[in-house]
């Protein structure tokens, strides 16, 4: 396997080529993720950090440039399953249990039902949510419905995680719980995360990296190594953390003020 | 943390006692509200019956007293049905009906006319399930390509124009002697159930589109983040999120399914169900009018039934999948 869980060579990506409505989405990117980073795309709306992620995962076509993830171009690792992904919304099959939804990619990959079922019971212990296997999505509370979604994509241990604003619709105090989850999970399956956010904060707190993107079009502005260390309580309240978040949020306005 | 995450990770086994517990009885009270809607609608169902019977009976009474003092008020027998006992037979009379036997036979018209709409309802419930097979089809046809979509709904909406009345012999002398390849005998009820399909399957193939369509973008992304096959696709996302839509349909296609077998029997001239009772009644309405009422009657509790039960299988099956239906 290669050193590079993503690479990312000149890519541009333009929607409605050619037409008036043309947008230049994301515009010679190069962005290269070891294996085992956790690393966060942030930059005002619009200024393509979906695309970005969802160009990574093969869910559109480059316009130019090309991608690899894990040392395979990008079409052919979301063939071979090398990624799980996270959206802004769960995205739960309400027809489905929620150990049925967790299933679903096992079972799309031809897993045998027992292998699942216990697949699916250890992944909810993962989010701490054992006793929930039975229930029905709309029985859930939405951050609850977020941690499925996230066992979902874990279920077949991919490699690499992308997560678009996975946390966006949650409160505070949830968000906060699902952030330490989220490196507790990341810490235990050495996997590697690309996780989109508008929250600077979040940003690092979570991460190793944190790219910051510029729009229109849709460049990377800066790239800050965040090195905090192993997280805990305290990191939140910790000096060097509010000093990490006021460099993301300079680096911020002065692509905000472009 | 918040109190409510606090709940949901307790694994104290007192907490998951009360939680069970309270899972229980509120399944239990669920069970308890469905049976008294039940009851109500029944009730309610009953009621507006028996207003419909109060306002003929009124009406008839009503243009009778005008009739008996010889004001010929110009609206009752031109614009109003007239109301003597022939054109609106009194509700007594109707009643009565269902327990005449007439002539040649020692049952009861009440019970001839169940034998006759059991008979209807094979003819119905075998286009029923026809039709909507044919529909399903055509959605999923329709639904794996933009270009068939566009191509093929037009026909499929235009099918619906073609005049069941003049359709219905042809299919039945086609039936005879076109279809006689088949391991079984070809009998003539089979062509109204063909009939009949021809009316449900419409609602199916469009609701089911409608549905096959339904899922949100992120869920068909999420299928092909997972290099979903299309079938995959199709089973495991696109079906189960129409499951509601079908279930609007079926409700349409259901008593659409009745009719389609009524109108096939008369215009086939099909003998065995209601469609011919109808038709038989209409020929001596002068000499027994409360008779057609009764057949009419027996036709509108066929549908109604039809209706009910598809009724109570959407809200069983969506029920236990805590999901809503459309309409
Ligand atoms: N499918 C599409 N067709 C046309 N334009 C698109 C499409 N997807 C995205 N865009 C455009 O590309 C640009 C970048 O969009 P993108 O969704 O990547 O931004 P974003 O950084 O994720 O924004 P946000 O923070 O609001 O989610 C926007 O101008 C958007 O309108
Ligand atoms: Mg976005």
């Amino acid at each position: 396997m290669s050193d590079h869980a993503v690479n990312v060579q000149r890519v541009s990506k333009v929607f409605n080529l050619g037409k008036t409505n043309e947008v230049h989405a994301v515009d010679n990117v190069d962005l290269t993720i070891n294996n085992g980073e956790f690393v966060t795309l942030i930059g005002p709306s619009g200024c393509g950090k979906s695309t970005l992620l969802r160009l990574i995962a093969s869910l559109v076509e480059p316009t130019g440039g090309s991608i690899e993830v894990n040392g395979k171009p990008a079409e052919q690792a979301r063939l071979d399953r090398e990624y799980g992904m996270a959206f802004q919304k769960a995205g739960l099959f309400d027809w489905r249990s929620v150990s049925k939804n967790i299933e679903l990619p096992l079972e799309l990959m031809g897993w045998s039902k027992s292998e699942r079922a216990s697949r699916a019971q250890e992944m909810l212990e993962l989010v701490k949510l054992p006793e929930f296997g039975d229930h029905h999505p709309a029985e859930l509370s939405g951050g609850m419905q977020q941690r499925i979604a996230i066992a979902r994509s874990l279920a077949f241990n991919p490699s690499l995680l992308l997560m678009d604003e996975p946390f966006g619709a949650l409160d505070e105090m949830t968000r906060e719980h699902m952030q330490d989850e989220l490196l507790r999970i990341w810490d235990e399956t050495d996997t590697t995360v690309v996780f989109v956010t508008h929250s600077i904060a979040e940003a690092v707190y979570l991460s190793s990296r944190v790219v910051v993107m510029s729009p229109r079009p849709g460049q990377i502005s800066e790239i800050i190594e965040v090195g905090l260390g192993d997280r805990d309580t305290s990191t939140r309240e910790d000096p060097e953390f509010f000093k990490m978040v006021t460099v993301v949020r300079e680096a911020l306005r002065s692509v905000e003020s472009q | 943390m918040g109190t409510h995450a606090a709940d949901i990770e307790s694994d104290n086994t007192d907490q998951l006692v009360v939680e069970q517990l309270a899972r229980e009885t509120a399944a239990g009270s669920d069970r308890r509200e469905t049976m008294a809607a039940a009851v109500r609608q029944v009730f309610i169902f009953s009621a507006f019956i028996g207003l419909l019977a109060v306002a003929y009976t009124v009406y008839k009474v009503f243009g009778q007293a005008i009739d008996d003092a010889q004001t010929d008020w110009w609206a009752i027998g031109s614009i109003l049905p007239r109301s003597d006992d022939l054109n609106m037979p009194p509700v007594v009379d109707i009643l009565k009906a269902f327990t005449v036997t007439p002539g040649g036979t020692d049952k009861v018209l009440g019970l001839q006319l169940f034998d006759e709409a059991l008979f209807t309802l094979r003819e119905a419930a075998v286009g029923f399930v026809a039709g909507a097979i044919i529909g399903l089809a055509i959605a999923v046809l329709l639904v794996r390509s933009k270009k068939l979509e566009n191509g093929l709904l037009p026909y499929v909406i235009a099918s619906q124009t073609v005049p069941l009345i003049a359709i219905a012999p042809i299919v039945v002398i086609w039936g005879r002697k076109n279809l006689d390849f088949l391991p079984w005998e070809w009998q003539d009820w089979m062509s109204v159930s063909i009939i009949a399909s021809f009316l449900t399957f419409f609602p199916v193939a469009v609701n089911g589109l409608r549905g096959l369509q339904s899922p949100k973008p992120e869920n068909l992304e999420l299928m092909e983040s997972y290099a979903a096959s299309w079938r995959q696709t199709l089973f495991q996302l696109r079906f189960p999120a129409s499951v509601p839509y079908l279930f609007a349909a079926f409700k349409i296609a259901a008593t659409a399914s009745i009719v389609g077998a009524i109108v096939g029997e008369i215009s086939a001239g099909v003998p065995g169900g209601l469609g011919r009772r109808i038709l038989s009644q209409a020929l001596v309405y002068t000499t027994a009018p409360a008779r057609l009422y009764a057949a009419v009657i027996g036709s509108a509790l066929l549908g109604i039934f039809v209706f009910l039960l598809i009724a109570g299988t959407e809200k069983f099956v969506l029920g236990r999948q805590g999901r809503e239906a459309v309409t």
